[in-house]
């Protein structure tokens, strides 16, 4: 009952919060507010694959770009069809518009969440670093397939995707994946994710399915990549397999390191952080990437845990703020 | 070690996230001072694998803005162009764009190199009201996103059709061989309209090989097609790989004539190429021998700044600028009302007048005839799309030979 | 049958630039576990710094083999500098930290050297002066090798072998092999493990640099991004060979460059890039640990 109060008030906010803030604040920053929510859901559900699960996977360019390309194909392909059999029955386009968007996102999803299966599959025998570098590969053999397939405009691009993706969406959508990776990992589930990365062998001892909840953990993950990719393409109506090269796995990646492996707010603070700081970075001009990937060491090297390591940012955090850098800090680590 | 680690945290962590904090509220606010400049917005690749072509672009743009202000500008004001990186990505270039309209109120935009990057900004553009031009973009699709986009180049169709033409009739080659860049929208597009061209004129494509931008070696294509024995090899690619793949093609024992498009023009594919180079041909907007003074002016002046003969992109990017200040001249002159609109970072309360001057300035663009360019004179067409004839040239010994012209 | 040996002769000079890439890869990660992203920039930094040296020593004129030689050394003695440093001043402050922090860090240390590159030396491709003459020679009709493709061949196979001796017969590679077997148990037995992981770099980034000049000699264009590829690919090739394992990486490295060229030749150019990944992934999934790796006994 508490869990539909809470959908219910987030949803009437960011209701409120979609036709309000374009008024208010510059497309441009909305623009940035988009791309955050986007990076968000890909870096959330990233943390459940290398953060909860240590399962280190960079291929999450990859997941994306199956589910943008695939929900953009449907809009693109179908969504006239459906939009002209909706109008013959005098149903409101822009209610279908947006229904059949949400539905070719998730189906989007899906098919992201198949291949994130087929993925994880190997994760079965393979360890480390070496999933890792499947993953990797993974990723750029998706993006070379993509390139080769004429239908969805190969090196030209996906162009001419209809836009349906507003802020409504993206923070409706973030909002579903912290909340499945949060109530995932706080539950009996949850223990079974950790205890994979903790100690595979010992979770393995104790009776846990290790296949099934790395395999889930892929699944789950790519799914919500697929999620990213779909709003993604909607957003900026084209695609190109320029976008989802192995750099934009790195930049997720980097996301849930810089935020703290296996903390969900870390992982939002931190997509939040490196979406605008590229932005801020702008008026150095030339030097904006030399500076960001200076930044990006210093950060690791004074915080190697990440921006908060495994613990929570919650209210009760900022109760025991004004910090006092001897006392030691107590509030509940979720996790670990 | 735990609290060493604190105290620098502290001591580093948090002056540089004060300074970023800084600086973000700083570019975000961005001191929308009250200025009498000309805003024109420029986007390009300035970092990333293709930060070549995007700064080749923006010396293009520098050069002919710096001739107009040294000049005095557009009736006393002068111009200033914002320039935002895209890291030849997509999303990138689209929030770029988002920022030179949105927040620097430019007037006008000029860019990409790439046509998946200008298709990506293209729309906001269109929605926005702000007339884009991009120099070298050949994808049509880009200038079919609305009636605010132009571009000053050939698009994809001519300059491959043109290079069939070529071969089959100046070269009579009979079978052909292509060699194209699969992750570049340019390359992929002139390969097909050659082949199509090709096969109507009873010609046959006996092998079509692929390579990604950024391979060095090519050696494994190449035997492929000298098995074929091709009568001439056709690589639309950019100079960054033409000068290496001539390179191993003369290595590997293949004399045939490659062809090639005008992203084959720059010193460095000589300098690269060397003396494979000899006896290819390939299409151009211009040629730098050309005895047009204003080539000739282009070329000298370029060359004192920046040392080096410009590329093709430079060349284009400076007749965009240039077109694009002809036309808010012609505003000016016209209805020196708007173009008062237009001036300075307009206000909101501005907006509808903004709105008007702009489609002004869009007509005007449109209505362009016989502008007098480097890159040949520009006609725009229905289709906001450049018509201008196409010249061949030859290599010979390190220098361009100027061989034919086509007409569109 | 021609074709085929032409095709032979290119993928095995490519496969041996790959797998002199990768023996630093493999050297680096067999004694911290650490993907060391960074590695394909060092081999950009190398050819750069023979770009510098070769116009010293008098190129573009003609160069003699001594000065040839000399570019070489300069260019693996700045990059072995680099790789220290970037050991230094990046990766030891986290010698203690999770491994991904490391990794990250790697890529912004990759990052920087890229852009850092692009400032410096301005981002249009340069010609790398031929400080060996090109000569192409025919080894049977229609098979045709050049000097240089001999070169990379030959130069690659020596620095491997001198390699193997290193880490086989001196003390230091003994040093180094107790440090990636148990780094703990290395350093109770009086071993410097720091000395040992900055003399790694240094080697490994050395390795770099010279697979830097090699493939700079054979095809001369080089631009401060054109280490991203080749890194990514000859990381590849060092997990198919077993990372770790230096043999391995130079099998790993033979084999993909191999791979790719014959699948431009018999299959199609457009999925080179994919094969490559392909290949390895089936090649995992029969044998987890790559093909001379072997497996770490887990403890519980």
């Amino acid at each position: 009952m508490r869990g539909l109060l809470l959908v219910l008030v987030v949803t009437i906010v960011l209701v409120l919060l979609n036709f309000l803030l374009p008024a208010l604040i510059n497309p441009y920053l909305f623009q940035i507010l988009i791309l955050c929510g986007i990076n968000v859901i890909l870096a959330v559900s990233l943390n459940l694959v290398n953060g909860f699960t240590g399962q280190f996977s960079i291929g999450h360019a990859g997941f994306m770009a199956i589910g943008g390309y695939t929900s953009a194909a449907l809009t693109y392909y179908l969504g006239p069809h459906v939009l002209g059999k909706a109008a013959s029955i005098g149903l409101s386009p822009a209610i279908v518009g947006t229904s059949f968007f949400v539905l070719s996102v998730v189906v989007g999803g899906l098919a992201s969440a198949v291949a994130g299966f087929l993925v994880g599959l190997p994760s079965l025998r393979l360890r480390g670093d070496y999933l890792a570098i499947v993953t990797l590969g993974f990723g750029e053999i998706i993006r070379v397939i993509i390139l080769n397939v004429n239908a969805v405009g190969g090196a030209r691009g996906f162009a001419d995707i209809p836009r349906y993706t507003n802020l409504f969406w993206v923070s409706f959508f973030a909002f579903v994946t912290i909340l499945v990776v949060r109530n995932i990992t706080t539950s009996t589930h949850g223990r079974a994710f950790i205890s994979v990365r903790e100690d595979e062998i010992a979770a393995e001892a104790l009776g846990i399915n290790t296949t099934h909840y790395k395999v889930l953990a892929f699944a789950i993950g790519a799914f919500f990549a697929g999620v990213a990719g779909g709003l993604f393409g909607h957003y900026l109506m084209y695609l190109h397999t320029n976008s989802f090269t192995f750099m934009k796995s790195f930049e997720v990646v980097i996301m849930v390191v810089l935020g703290g492996m296996g903390s969900i707010t870390g992982s939002v603070i931190a997509a939040g952080f490196l979406t605008i700081l590229p932005e801020a970075l702008r008026p150095v001009k030339e030097f904006r990437m030399v500076i960001y990937a200076s930044l990006l060491i210093f950060l690791m090297i004074a915080r190697p845990q990440g921006l908060l390591g495994m613990r929570e940012l919650s209210l009760q955090t900022f109760r025991s703020l004004p910090f006092r850098p001897g006392k030691k800090r107590t509030e509940g680590a979720q996790s670990g | 070690m735990f609290l060493k680690r604190g105290e620098i945290m502290k001591r580093i962590l948090f002056p540089v996230c004060l300074f970023v904090a800084i600086l973000t509220i700083c570019s975000f606010l961005s001191c929308a001072k009250k200025t009498e400049e000309i805003r024109i917005g420029e986007f390009g690749s300035l970092t990333g694998t293709t930060a070549t072509f995007g700064i080749s672009t923006k010396n293009g743009i520098d050069l002919a803005v710096e001739e107009i202000n040294a000049a005095g500008g557009v009736q006393g004001k002068l111009l200033k162009v914002i320039v935002e990186d895209d890291q030849g990505r997509p999303e990138e270039a689209a929030t770029a764009v988002r920022k030179l309209v949105e927040q620097d109120r430019v007037m006008a935009v000029l860019g990409e190199v790439a046509s998946s990057r200008s298709l990506a900004g293209a729309p906001i553009c269109q929605n926005a009201g702000v007339p884009m031009i991009t120099p070298s973009s050949t994808n049509p699709k880009v200038t079919q996103v609305g009636d605010f986009i132009f571009r000053v180049c050939f698009i994809d169709p001519f300059q491959g059709m043109v290079a069939a033409i070529f071969a089959s009739d100046s070269l009579g080659a009979k079978k052909a061989a292509i060699l194209r860049d699969i992750k570049n929208d340019y390359s992929v597009g002139l390969a097909e309209f050659f082949a199509t061209t090709l096969v109507s004129r009873g010609g046959k494509i006996v092998a079509d090989e692929s390579y990604s931008e950024g391979d060095i070696d090519f050696k494994a294509q190449l035997t492929a097609i000298r098995a074929k024995s091709p009568d001439v090899i056709f690589v639309p690619g950019y100079y960054t790989e033409v000068g290496l793949i001539a390179r191993q093609a003369r290595e590997l024992g293949i004399t045939v004539p490659l062809l090639g498009g005008d992203g084959w023009v720059s010193d460095r594919l000589i300098e690269i190429g060397g003396s494979a180079l000899n006896g290819c041909y390939f299409t151009n907007h211009y040629w730098d021998g050309d005895p047009d003074p204003a080539v000739q002016s282009f070329v000298s002046t370029y060359k004192k700044r920046l040392g080096g003969n410009p590329d093709a992109l430079a060349a284009l990017a400076y007749d965009a600028a240039k077109l694009l200040v002809a036309s808010i001249e012609k505003l000016a002159s016209e209805d020196p009302g708007a173009f008062k609109t237009l001036v300075g970072v307009p206000d909101a309360k501005t907006g509808k007048l903004r709105k008007e001057a702009l489609a002004k300035l869009r007509d005007i663009l449109a209505a362009t005839r016989d502008f007098p360019a480097v890159t040949g004179s520009i006609n725009i067409d229905e289709n906001r799309n450049a018509v201008k004839p196409a010249i061949f040239l030859t290599i010979e010994n390190g220098k361009y030979k100027y061989v034919g012209k086509v007409l569109p | 049958m021609q074709e085929f040996l032409q095709q032979l002769v290119n993928g095995i000079t490519w496969g041996s630039i790959y797998a002199l890439i990768a023996l630093g890869y493999t050297m680096v990660y067999g004694i911290l576990r650490l993907i060391n992203f960074a590695h394909g920039d060092v081999y950009m930094v190398g050819a750069f710094a023979a770009y510098f040296a070769a116009r010293l020593v008098g190129a573009p004129g003609p160069v003699s083999l001594i000065g040839a030689v000399l570019v070489l050394l300069i260019a693996m003695g700045s990059c072995a500098l680099l790789g220290v440093a970037i050991e230094r001043g990046a990766y030891k402050p986290l010698r203690k930290s999770p491994r991904l922090t490391a990794l990250i860090t790697a890529i912004g240390v990759s990052l920087l050297l890229e852009n850092l590159g692009i400032i410096v030396f301005g981002p249009d491709p340069k010609f790398f002066p031929q400080i060996v003459t090109s000569r192409q020679m025919e080894l049977v009709s229609g098979v045709v090798v050049g000097r240089h493709q001999i070169i990379v061949l030959a130069v690659s196979v020596l620095l491997m072998l001198l390699l193997q001796l290193i880490v086989l017969k001196t003390k230091i590679g003994k040093a180094m092999r107790a440090v990636s077997f148990n780094k703990q148990a290395a350093s109770l037995m009086g071993i410097s493990t720091d000395n040992v992981i900055t003399f790694t770099f240094a080697i490994g980034s050395a390795l770099a640099a010279a697979a830097g000049v090699l493939v700079a000699l054979s095809n001369p264009k080089i631009d401060p991004l054109m280490g991203i590829m080749p890194g990514i690919k000859a990381f590849v090739a060092a997990v198919l060979g077993g990372i770790g394992n230096i043999p391995g990486a130079m099998l790993g490295g033979l084999i993909m460059g191999i791979a790719e060229v014959m699948v431009v030749g018999y299959v199609s150019s457009t999925y080179r890039d994919a094969i490559a990944f392909a290949l390895l992934i089936v090649i995992l999934l029969v044998k987890p640990t790559g093909l001379l790796g072997t497996g770490m006994a887990e403890k519980v």
